[in-house]
């Protein structure tokens, strides 16, 4: 096949993804902000249980390695600040880049190992053994009945959970601060909220959002598209988590570069 | 709980006491044609029998027939009205008034037997807790799983399973009710005991019923009027005693279980499921 083709044919193939996810993302929004408004169910209960899963249960993983990023990002930090006699710049260091980027980023990939691979998992399973068919034929939308459940728990649990990883990776920082940079701890955590504005909070946390819109895209797209055989919920979980790494990472960097681009200078 | 009947169609000729018409009926997936033109009815309140061998076509029209299957050609109507142009509510209405049974149960793994049954009522309907509890426990003493409510399917036995799914399907009083291969996978005794269950069911409710088997002992066991489909197309359509007495040459060889010359290429298995000879032998 000719290069140009096979890159059409990958271009065409990717929208096609991505269209498909926008679908399913609007599905599930119309479930969660519009049907209750038109007398439709809103399965509270349902999106409890996908919250207690997506965060409260990934509350002990993201501290643990939040503190040990925020640990190694003052470590890192501290190698190069020395050099210029700035290691009390360290803490300014560790919760510019927690906030902004390493908070949000690595909540999400612990959650799209968590909960993204979980729900291809599940609806890959449920659509193997004809539990999907079994809704359809009850006149349940799959997508209402399983993915905004989902889609709910996960707006609203992602941002959380990264606004506790960012608090964890300060405290990681200063645990390195106190320990080998000469702080205490009321002037480690007074150096963080001097440097701490409003403005990389609220961008890690716009993209926190944007993350969890594509975990529970990705991760339920894929469960949806599982083949026939027990073995293709394995090839969906395995997709989910690669798929939603990339699309995080890629959606991460648009981000950015809006934030970038539109910051006041 | 519903009440209302599936809607008759009002339109000037639309028969009556017909639950199920089918007419010219064709399914393909993506090129390939699988149900070439199917017609038949199925009239209110019997028990008709889709038989057909492995790759006839026969899961995929029960799967058309409940909505899970697009047809590519002709028209499903239901109680008179067609499936094909009427609204999603309407659709869903339908849905709501029709029972499924899949051939493996299709439980919800994540939901007790109890919560399963529950689950259309909640959704579908505003009976209180307490009622819906009680119509759960009706439906599970119906299939004969008094007490199961609380067990997960995993823990149950494939005909236990079975009925589990019998009752689920039963939760909102359907209409029609469809099985796939109700008796595939169970021992002669399990299988014996689903057949009677759907006879009472039947003699019960007084409900139409459309099964999709191969078990032949089963099929005559329970069937009011049977059609035989074979690569796509309707062999058969008749009575039981019209079928045993049938000399079409396929009947006769899945009557008397005759086996097919053996397959030894992929195309020939193609062409088998197919009935279509490929271009290249033409």
């Amino acid at each position: 096949m000719p290069l140009t083709e096979t890159i059409g044919e990958a271009t065409i193939n990717g929208l096609a993804y991505v269209g498909g996810l926008a679908q399913l993302t609007g599905g599930a929004a119309r479930a969660v902000f519009v049907e209750p408004f038109r007398g439709g169910k809103l399965r509270l209960g349902r999106a409890i249980h996908q919250a207690m899963a997506v965060g409260v249960e990934a509350l002990p993983i993201v501290s643990l390695i939040s503190f040990f990023i925020g640990t190694i990002l003052a470590l890192q930090g501290a190698y190069e600040l020395r050099k210029f006699g700035a290691l009390n710049q360290v803490a300014n260091a560790v919760v510019v880049v927690m906030t902004r980027e390493l908070g949000p980023l690595m909540t999400a990939v612990v959650v799209i190992g968590r909960s993204g691979s979980s729900f291809a998992a599940e609806i890959g399973t449920m659509k193997v053994n004809e539990e999907i068919d079994a809704l359809e034929t009850m006149a349940l939308d799959p997508v209402h009945f399983l993915v905004a459940p989902k889609f709910l728990a996960m707006i609203l649990m992602l941002p959380c959970l990264t606004t506790w990883a960012d608090f964890m990776g300060v405290l990681g920082g200063a645990f390195f601060g106190v320990t080998a940079a000469g702080f205490t701890f009321r002037t480690y955590i007074q150096a963080t909220l001097d440097a701490l504005i409003l403005h990389d909070i609220m961008t890690g946390l716009i993209k926190s959002v944007m993350f969890a819109l594509v975990i529970t895209a990705v991760g339920c797209h894929e469960g949806f598209s599982t083949g026939l055989g027990s073995e293709q919920v394995g090839r969906s979980t395995t997709s989910a988590v690669v798929k939603s790494i990339f699309l995080v990472v890629l959606v991460d960097l648009v981000f950015t570069g809006i934030f970038y681009f539109t910051a006041p200078r | 709980m519903a009440t209302n009947l599936i809607p008759k169609d009002e339109t000037p000729g639309a028969p009556a006491d017909c639950a199920i018409s089918v007419r010219d009926l064709r399914v393909q997936y993506d090129a390939r044609e699988v149900l070439h033109g199917i017609s038949f009815e199925i009239p209110a309140g019997e028990t008709f029998v889709i038989l057909g061998g492995s790759g006839s076509g026969k899961s995929t029209l029960l799967r058309t027939l409940v909505g899970l299957e697009h047809p590519s050609g002709g028209e499903i109507r239901i109680r008179g009205r067609n499936y094909a142009t009427i609204s999603e509510p309407e659709r869903d209405e339908i849905l709501k008034r029709m029972g499924m049974s899949f051939q493996q149960g299709a439980l919800f793994g994540s939901m007790t037997v109890g919560e399963n049954v529950a689950l259309p009522l909640r959704e579908h309907t505003e009976l209180d807790e307490s009622t819906i509890e009680i119509v759960v426990r009706l439906k599970l003493d119906q299939v004969g799983l008094t007490g199961f409510d609380n067990y997960m399917p995993a823990q149950l036995s494939g005909g236990m399973r079975k009925r589990a799914a019998i009752a689920r399907a039963l939760a909102m009083d359907p209409e029609i009710l469809f099985f796939d291969e109700p008796s595939a996978g169970l021992d002669p005794i399990i299988a014996a005991g689903i057949d009677e269950l759907i006879l009472k069911l039947k003699k019960a409710f007084h409900m139409t019923i459309v099964v999709v088997t191969h078990e032949l002992a089963s099929a005559f066991l329970i069937a009011d009027r049977m059609i035989l489909i074979d690569k796509g197309v309707i062999v058969a359509n008749g009575t039981t005693a019209e079928l045993q007495e049938s000399k079409h040459p396929r009947v006769r060889q899945f009557l008397d279980r005759v086996p097919e010359p053996e397959i030894s290429e992929e195309i020939d298995y193609l062409q088998m499921l197919t009935g279509e000879t490929p271009p290249d032998r033409r």
